[in-house]
């Protein structure tokens, strides 16, 4: 089937042929790095994000508060893998996932519980039994206190999204200031070879389609913890 | 009177007199209203951002070829099959063959307008094929046997009590009055859909030409889990949602969650670019995008409107219409529903059977106020009226205007109107409103203002003297 693509093509054409659009009112001038398209000229107009790093980390921790997203930081490797043995036991987890990747690697060391490693893949079933999903992630962003995953950074598609409590470790030097950067960054990292799927995850999944009341774990996990490493 | 129109007039009719429905409505848009206004001054300048999604969208429609080419290309060579279709008869059929080449047995789908568009469900249903629809809101209204009620809000129209209720009728589930019980029902239903599910099907918010990405924005989960698990993986997508550049999504990802839904950034915001690559360990094996005209180049070949394509889809004309608030989704009997469906669906679907959409309408312009990419909503709803008078012109309209041009033109003809007015007035109040009513169209619902004992003209004839 080849589909209707010289026709498709053929009526863009000929609708935009000699008919010009009126240009969109604008009151703001843009400058002139959007003008040609290449500069970020949204950064002028979007939340705005302290120059430093404390006050990005402080902004990223103000604004998981609000989301629900459990934000930690710890002072070494060590802590962080206290903080999910103990994060385990409360919560009483008897089957968890993970990727081999060396942050997660790392803070697995203490933890004494079967551990499903999806970089090779695995079975859905064995994935959806499992009680946490243990992942890095590529930056953090601190305009929306949202995580950039990958296949690459995240063990895949599913193993951040399938088991009912997300765990995130990520370095300080992983945090981002906005939106923008976090492209840049994959850009800069992958070239053109980019993961087949990156995405920003900004708290735990939920839902307000019950009378706008908001719900939370509705498909993808109902905790999201991100451990921050300084 | 076309019968889209007629069906209009009586849905409209009875939503508006439903006033514990339209509380029900402005109540549940209300916490919308403040979480959309915090979000919004939490912008350096929300106007700032409109007029560069504004510039952006302008860039993009109208190289709409150039950018459609860049994105096949990219996403082609990452291994996705590009389909084009013109219409809505050619997507169904192209993912029904998908569906049999791969003896797919059962599709999970997450939220897609565009396969409400081109009646996808029905199609598949037709076919012996089980779709599941995985987004809570759209669940709730397929095993209703309805149509979303809203863009985004797509159950906002429907009780707790009535969702316990359908469960508890469809699933077996026990009562409850707890929205956060009635969501782990679902959850735990569509958990096992997931897994068996062979094809997942999913819809589009916005494609990147420069890297051959689809962005998907939700907040459940279900797409990333439709697009993760089942080895299948179809993309709907109309044409005119490509954006030229990656970063551009840095602007339009917190201003679709803005508008739309008043977040930030909504839950999960995903880019895929093609099926599982070489050495990944999930994904779908294959991915095929359907890239839906429709009629989209109707409303592209029409100079004026065509800032509508920008649309983000993000449903923020309709929680600001004071129409859409009183009449509901289900009165407009279209797949896009408040100002933005009255504008486009004259479009897609024809002028003569849909323009008495644009005529509902007091043009107080809170749309246009409120889209996020500045589309000129109340003026394009005021240009469908003219086209569709221009098109189908009525006589008695044509009378009716010709002799008050006369009237107004003339100071002696005006006069007399005056007092035949007098005279008529009295012996229309006595019908007013009623079948005998000549002037009932516009009656039936307003008075007709009284004349006043003495017109200015007389006052001032009778204080001056006629002098200046």
């Amino acid at each position: 089937m080849s589909g209707g693509r010289a026709i498709i093509l053929g009526r863009i054409r000929e609708a935009l042929r000699n008919n010009p659009a009126p240009r969109p009112h604008t009151s703001h001038s843009q400058s002139e790095a959007a003008a040609d398209h290449n500069g970020h000229a949204q950064r002028e107009w979007l939340p705005k994000v302290g120059q430093t790093l404390p006050e990005r980390i402080d902004l990223f921790a103000k604004i998981s508060e609000g989301l629900t997203t459990e934000f930690h930081r710890v002072p070494t490797i060590t802590a962080a893998r206290e903080l999910l043995v103990k994060l385990a036991a409360e919560s009483g987890w008897k089957k968890i996932a993970s990727h081999s990747h060396h942050d997660t690697d790392a803070l697995l060391e203490g933890i004494n519980l079967p551990v499903v490693r999806t970089e090779k893949g695995y079975a859905i079933d064995d994935l959806e039994s499992c009680e946490a999903g243990v992942t890095g992630c590529e930056v953090l962003v601190a305009q929306t206190g949202g995580i950039m995953v990958s296949v690459e950074s995240a063990g895949g598609r599913a193993l951040s999204v399938l088991p009912p409590h997300h765990i995130v470790i990520a370095r300080t030097s992983q945090m981002v200031p906005d939106l923008t950067a976090a492209f840049e960054h994959v850009k800069q990292k992958y070239g053109t070879k980019f993961p087949s799927f990156i995405s920003f995850i900004t708290g735990p999944s939920r839902t307000g389609d019950i009378e706008r009341i908001l719900v939370l774990g509705a498909h993808g996990p109902k905790r999201l913890t991100v451990i921050l490493l300084d | 009177m076309a019968t889209q129109s007629a069906d209009f007039q009586t849905l409209s009719r009875r939503y508006t007199a439903d006033k514990g429905f339209r509380a029900f409505i402005q109540k549940g848009l209300s916490g919308y209203y403040q979480k959309r206004d915090q979000n919004k001054a939490n912008f350096q300048d929300w106007q700032g951002a409109r007029d560069l999604a504004a510039e952006t969208k302008y860039e993009a429609v109208n190289h709409l070829d150039k950018y459609l080419l860049e994105f096949e290309a990219k996403i082609t060579a990452r291994g996705a099959k590009v389909f084009w279709a013109q219409n809505a008869e050619a997507a169904r059929d192209y993912i029904l063959k998908v569906a049999k080449e791969n003896n797919v047995r059962s599709i999970i789908k997450s939220k897609t307008m565009t396969s409400e568009e081109i009646h996808l469900n029905d199609a598949l249903e037709k076919q012996g094929f089980g779709v599941f629809e995985s987004d809570l809101g759209e669940y709730i209204v397929q095993l209703r046997k309805e149509a979303p009620f809203h863009l985004v809000f797509p159950a906002m129209h429907l009780t707790r009590g009535q969702i316990s209720d359908l469960f508890q009728k469809e699933l077996g589930s026990e009562a409850t009055d707890e929205p956060e019980k009635l969501t782990m029902i679902a959850r735990d239903v569509m958990r096992r859909k997931y897994c068996e599910a062979d094809m997942g099907i999913s819809g589009t918010n916005f494609a990147v030409a420069e890297t051959g990405m689809i962005s998907i924005t939700e907040n459940e989960g279900n797409a990333r889990l439709t697009t993760s698990l089942p080895k299948i993986h179809v993309a709907l997508l109309g044409i005119e949602k490509v954006l030229p550049k990656l970063e551009d999504l840095s602007l339009f990802l917190p201003m679709l969650a803005t508008a739309g839904a008043g977040q930030t950034m909504t839950c999960y915001n995903t880019m895929y670019a093609g099926p599982r690559q070489p050495g990944e360990p999930d994904g779908p094996e294959q991915m095929h995008i359907v890239l839906l005209d429709n009629r989209r180049t109707e409303l592209l070949a029409d100079a004026e409107q065509r800032d509508a394509l920008g649309c983000i889809r993000c449903g923020a004309c309709l929680n600001v219409c004071p129409i859409f608030k009183n009449v509901g989704g289900y009165s407009y009997g279209t797949t896009y529903g408040g100002p933005i469906g009255s504008v486009i669906t004259p479009h897609l679907r024809g002028l003569k059977d849909w323009k008495h959409l644009s005529a509902a309408s007091s043009l107080c312009g809170a749309c246009t106020e409120a889209c996020p990419v500045k589309i000129d909503l109340h003026h394009h709803l005021l240009q469908n009226r003219r086209n569709g008078a221009k098109a189908s012109p009525s006589p008695a309209e044509k009378v009716a205007f010709g002799g008050f041009s006369l009237m107004m033109g003339n100071p002696a003809l005006y006069r007399l109107a005056v007092v035949f007015g007098r005279i008529f007035q009295p012996l229309q109040n006595l019908v007013n409103g009623t079948i005998l009513d000549p002037l009932r169209a516009w009656t039936g619902s307003r008075k007709f203002p009284t004349l006043a004992p003495q017109s200015f003209h007389e006052q001032w004839k009778k204080e001056r003297g006629g002098k200046p």
